[in-house]
């Protein structure tokens, strides 16, 4: 009897893992996903948070892909020990806080860890030669099946023929011949597939699937990092990063002003570990204060959210002030920071 | 055959989907679990992890106050 080869694939929810998945299913590999979820992960649900975003669709990627290849999907909790990556990576960082070439080591190691114990024969990624400039070039990708342990049973289907046959192409578990050799950064083989299998639908995240290669989003942890003197932070605050306009008017505090309602209910579960204001005299947003509660810093912040609402032009807008865990607040009459009060460095 | 609930009012996705699977990992054949979340995306992720995994969501409602419950009946080979 012909033992039926079993794989672990990396899913990121995006369409080359998709692929990858779906063409060694062709071989007859029995596939079950895996899905890291690290906290800077661009989610459906956390672009869901703004107002303008709600018609997006509200599903999980990686899920969905999984259901649409008939394949389990483990989702694992990497949060902790991926602090360690985005804080010491050993390649360093791409164009922002991106540690691609740690990033792809350890999810790969964390794959293989997980191939072990469950008695799988090897890992497959959606990885291209030639498609991201840190961790998927020829001269890398060795790198990744070094490091994390998986060596010659780390596959990429897609590029395969690019590279040294793997353990499953020696052993005969995959037909090299009928692996891809897609190289580069354009997605024209990629689209050649989606037709040839029939799939119509797939995620194409703008700006990829982490938010740390976002230039924003990396000032902004750039910024809470010197802020506090320390690289160490909770997933409630990488979560905080994903949310309103950070604006820090000195190096005592950031102001966290909510864009719309969608924004607003979001950070009210936060209002329970930093002081939250919010005008009543007008209709405006809801914002969160991180920093040193003085006076003069509280009279500050409460001037930049009057400019944020209706109030805007008023001569005095009326702000409440509560702090952690309380309803009730200070009121505080200010007059709203005009734009030109307001340099443009201070928005992070 | 046991009934368990699990609150998970205050995750974000895709921590509510994470924490149910692991949840249900400990529990046999069988049993119920019942998930109180808050964020609406779970109404989504669950039912579609126990769809890939083959549990049953029995049912899935959210309440006007914003409360999600969703009801799995877990099967085990």
């Amino acid at each position: 009897m012909v033992t039926k080869r079993k794989a672990v694939a990396l899913i990121s929810g995006g369409l080359d893992s998709m692929l990858a998945v779906r063409m060694v299913q062709e071989q007859g590999i029995e596939v079950e996903g895996i899905n890291f979820y690290t906290g800077f992960c661009v989610e459906g649900h956390t672009h869901a948070i703004r107002n303008h975003d709600k018609k997006k669709k509200k599903r999980n990627n990686a899920l969905w892909v999984a259901e649409q290849l008939g394949i389990k999907l483990h989702i694992i909790d990497v949060i902790e020990e991926y602090k360690d990556i985005v804080i010491n990576p050993k390649h360093g960082y791409g164009a922002h806080l991106n540690p691609c070439l740690d990033c792809k080591g350890f999810m790969v190691r964390k794959a293989e860890e997980w191939r072990i114990t469950n008695n799988f024969d090897f890992i497959i990624t959606g990885e291209v030669v030639g498609q991201r400039p840190m961790s998927q070039t020829a001269k890398r990708m060795p790198i990744v099946m070094r490091e994390s342990g998986a060596g010659n049973r780390l596959v990429r289907p897609l590029c395969a023929r690019k590279l040294e046959a793997t353990l499953p192409e020696l052993e005969g578990w995959l037909d090299r011949s009928k692996l891809g050799e897609i190289s580069g950064r354009s997605r024209k083989e990629q689209i050649a597939l989606t037709r040839q299998w029939g799939i119509k639908d797939y995620a194409q995240p703008a700006g990829g699937c982490c938010f740390l290669t976002n230039q924003q989003y990396a000032a902004k942890l750039q910024d809470l990092w010197t802020s506090r003197g320390t690289r160490e932070y909770e997933l409630d605050d990488i979560m905080l990063l994903k949310v309103g306009r950070h604006i820090r008017p000195n190096a005592d505090f950031k102001l966290i002003v909510c864009r719309d309602d969608g924004e607003n209910n979001f950070a009210t579960g936060y209002k329970n570990r930093f002081i939250s204001l919010y005008a009543n005299s007008h209709e405006g947003p809801l914002a969160l204060f991180d920093g040193q509660a003085s006076t003069e810093n509280l009279k500050l912040a409460a001037r930049i959210v009057a400019r944020y609402g209706k109030g805007k032009h008023a001569s005095v807008v009326t702000v409440q002030v509560s702090e952690p865990r309380e309803s009730e607040g200070q009121e505080l009459n200010v007059t709203p920071l005009d734009t030109t009060e307001m340099p443009r460095e201070w928005i992070l | 055959m046991a009934h368990y609930e699990y609150d998970l009012r205050g995750m974000i996705c895709p921590m509510p989907v994470i924490r149910t699977q692991d949840r249900i990992a400990e529990l046999l054949d069988g049993d119920a679990l019942e998930v109180l979340c808050s964020d609406p995306g779970a109404l989504h992720d669950i039912p579609a992890w126990c769809r890939i995994h083959g549990h049953s969501v029995t049912n899935a409602v959210h309440e006007p106050e914003g409360l999600i419950r969703i009801q799995v009946l877990v099967h085990k080979p």
